[in-house]
Parts: C-alpha cells; structure tokens; sequence
C-alpha cells in the first residue's frame, strides 16, 4: 500500500516538464557548449577521468543543494545584498564537499588542488541561482541543479575520456591500449595532456554538436 | 629582487591564468568579442587583484594558517582555522571590489564609466578567487611576492583578453564552417594561443 502511494507521488514529481529541466542541460541547453557557464574548471581537471568524476560530482551536489536553499529562501533575500547571500550559501556547501574529498578521496583532492575552492566562483552556480532559482519553485530548482550538473558531468567525462585515452593509453587509470601497440611503434600523444588540448577538445565537441543541432549555430 | 622579477615573469607568461589554468575563462570568452571593452576589462582585473592578493595574503598569514593566531597569546597556538579560507577569501574580495567600486565612483568618474559594468562582475571571476587559492597553495612568504604574482597574474590575464579580442575582430571576415561560428572556434583559438604560451616554459632570468 506504501508503495502505491509513494508511486503515485513519484510520479506528479516527475511529470513532463519537471523531466524537461533534467535532460535540457544534455543537449539543447548544456551549461558548457550553449550558455558557456563553468569552463574554467571543465578545462582544467580533465586529464584523467577519476579527478574528473569527482569533479563532476561535486559540482552537480553543490548546484543541486545551493540550487535548492536559494530556492527555499527567495522570497526572504532583499534583492541588493543578494548576490552576497548566494555567495555565502554556495561557500559553505563548497566546504562541506572539500572537507568531504579531503577526508574520503585525499589524492583526487590533491589532484584538484585549487579547483575545488574555485566551485564557489563557477559560473553555473551563480548563473542558475539568478536565472531559474530565484524565481522557481525549490522541487524545480533542485531538478534543475542536479541537470545542470549532469550536462556539466558529461562534457567533462567526454573530454577527459578522449585526454586520458590518447594521452596516457589509459582509462581510469587501467591500460586499455595492448603492449603489442607500442611495440609496433604506436606512441602516446603527449600532447593531449597537456593544458591547450582541452581547449581544442571543447571546440571540436562544439563543432560536432553544432553540425548535429544546427538551431544552435550562432547568427 | 631577482627572484621576485622571476616571478614577475613568470606569472605572466608561463603560469598564464587563461593559457595554464583557465582561470576567469567565462568573462574571457564573453568580453572578448571588441578590443575597447577587454582593455577596460582586463584593466578592471589586474587593478582588483592587486589590492585582493595582498589583503588575502594577510588574512591567511594572521589569521587562517595553522598557527597563525600565536600573536594572541599562547593558547591560541595550535588553532587552525585553514578551513574556514574559501568564505573568507570570497567574503573578503566582493567587499573589497564593493568598496572598490564606491570608491571609483567617488573619485574618478571617467575611470567608472569605463569600468563601471565590469567591477561587480568580477566579485565572480574565477582569476581572482583563483589567485588568492594559488597564493594559500603556494605559500608565498612575504607580502612583496604576494603582490608581485598578483600583478603578474593580471597582466598576463589582460594580455591573452586584449589578443584573443584581436584576433576576433579580425576573424570577423573570414569564413569559418558555420558549426564552428562564435564560440567553437573561439575555444580553437585559444588552444592555439596556448600552444603559443608553451613556447616561454623554461625562461628563467
């Protein structure tokens, strides 16, 4: 009988819009190749795919939950110190997951160095909170978070896939490319690795998306 | 003085902001679209690190170090407020470019009109959160190197906007494959540029 009535509810929870504000991000509305929000950071942590998932994850609990509480608080916030209170509040979940990695994933940490505190200045947080928390309801702005972070995650993942791939012959961290290869002369391209081949990387997923999606094209 | 000159260099050309660490890279692709409003930018950005690194450089030396509240007394030697660093630092930069700004206003009009947009928008740029964690990470040990990396850091931020803004008002008139218009070949660019950059690793004076 509980399972019914937590059916139901589900369901009125995942209606038709509400599932639109989670897949958009994929695709029509992703926050890196359309609104260009958070690059920063999708650049720099995508050498291997391990500190990007962590990455990724971080990013997609923090807009989610920031997402949410501004949510919660919009009709509260006076409109001219809200920028501060958006500050804030994504400032002390940023380091609730810091202290999270550093306890539980202490080399990935590391590896991210500085880009964990640099959540707080990316762009998708403050973006989303202006352009759809401060004006939606909290169970909306929550879906759109956890999109938001999806459509994030799979830019990163994808990029550091092809990186860590042709950079290292590896992915998560296991070989994938056969000792045969190397032995036939087969070389790692070490330039994937390094910072200018994201950038490339980004461009050219650009450029596919585009060619797929043609209402995207800019002018 | 050698060293910090090295430093100097170094912070502009091989540690790039844009080309090493992609710090601020959404205002650089925004902006970057006329060479008059990146100036005005990239102007905005170096003058705010300048005043934010070295004030972020005393509040971690005084006050969030591992040990650095021993000027209290005693009791306070083992205190460790290292955690509380990301809400002070970004609590610290949007007062300071607030202040900033009022200040401005007050005193150079000309100077606000020419900044006056930007200033607010860059309580959120990545560079200048960015470098404040990087001075913490690195651990600078005077104020003087604190400032000169700041200083460092924002000329070189200045100097990858003003080029890319030149490059794309160039490319204006050229024909690029229409998937690749606006910002995929803008990503390109830069990649490009920073292949460039590589060129300076290893310069050492």
């Amino acid at each position: 009988m509980s399972d019914n009535i937590s059916v139901k509810k589900r369901e009125s929870l995942f209606s038709a819009q509400n599932l639109k504000l989670l897949k958009g991000p994929f695709n029509d509305n992703n926050p890196i190749t359309v609104q260009v929000l958070g690059i920063c950071s999708a650049l720099a942590v995508t050498v291997q795919m391990k500190p990007a998932i962590v990455m990724a994850l971080s990013v997609m609990i923090v807009t989610a939950f920031s997402n949410l509480i501004i949510s919660i608080m919009r009709n509260g916030i006076p409109p001219s110190i809200r920028i501060i209170v958006q500050l804030v509040v994504i400032a002390a979940l940023v380091i609730i997951v810091d202290q999270l990695l550093k306890a539980f994933v202490y080399d990935v940490s590391k590896k991210l160095s500085v880009f964990v505190g640099l959540i707080i200045t990316n762009c998708i947080l403050m973006g989303r909170l202006e352009a759809f928390a401060m004006a939606n309801k909290p169970w909306q702005s929550f879906l759109d978070g956890i999109g938001n972070g999806l459509g994030y995650g799979l830019i990163l993942v994808v990029v550091s896939f092809f990186r860590e791939l042709l950079g290292y012959g590896k992915i998560l961290g296991m070989q994938v490319i056969p000792d045969s290869f190397y032995q036939a002369g087969y070389v790692n391209n070490g330039m994937m690795i390094l910072p200018p081949m994201a950038l490339i990387t980004v461009g050219t997923i650009i450029w596919i998306q585009r060619s797929k999606n043609r209402d995207l094209i800019e002018k | 003085m050698e060293n910090l000159f090295n430093l100097f260099v170094r912070s502009i050309f091989i540690d790039n902001m844009i080309f090493a660490y992609f710090l601020g890279m959404c205002s650089y692709l925004a902006v970057s679209k006329t060479v008059k409003t990146s100036m005005g930018l990239g102007v905005a950005v170096t003058f705010v690190l300048l005043i934010t690194v070295p004030v972020n450089w005393l509040v971690e030396t005084y006050l969030l170090k591992a040990g650095a509240l021993s000027w209290l007394g005693e009791g306070y030697k083992d205190v460790d407020l290292g955690f509380l660093s990301f809400i002070v630092f970004i609590a610290v930069i949007a007062a300071i470019v607030q202040l900033v700004e009022m200040l401005v206003e007050k005193f150079s009009p000309p100077l606000y009109n020419a900044l006056g947009i930007f200033l607010p928008l860059i309580a959120v740029n990545c560079a200048i959160l960015g470098a404040a964690l990087f001075m913490q990470e690195r651990e600078y040990h005077t104020i003087g190197e604190a400032t000169v990396y700041a200083v460092g850091s924002g000329i070189g931020w200045w100097l990858a906007i003003v080029t890319l803004a030149a490059i794309r008002e160039k490319i204006k008139y050229s024909h690029i494959p229409a998937p690749l218009r606006g910002l995929g070949i803008t990503f390109i660019l830069t990649g490009l540029m920073a292949i460039a950059f590589m060129g300076f690793m290893g310069i050492k004076i």
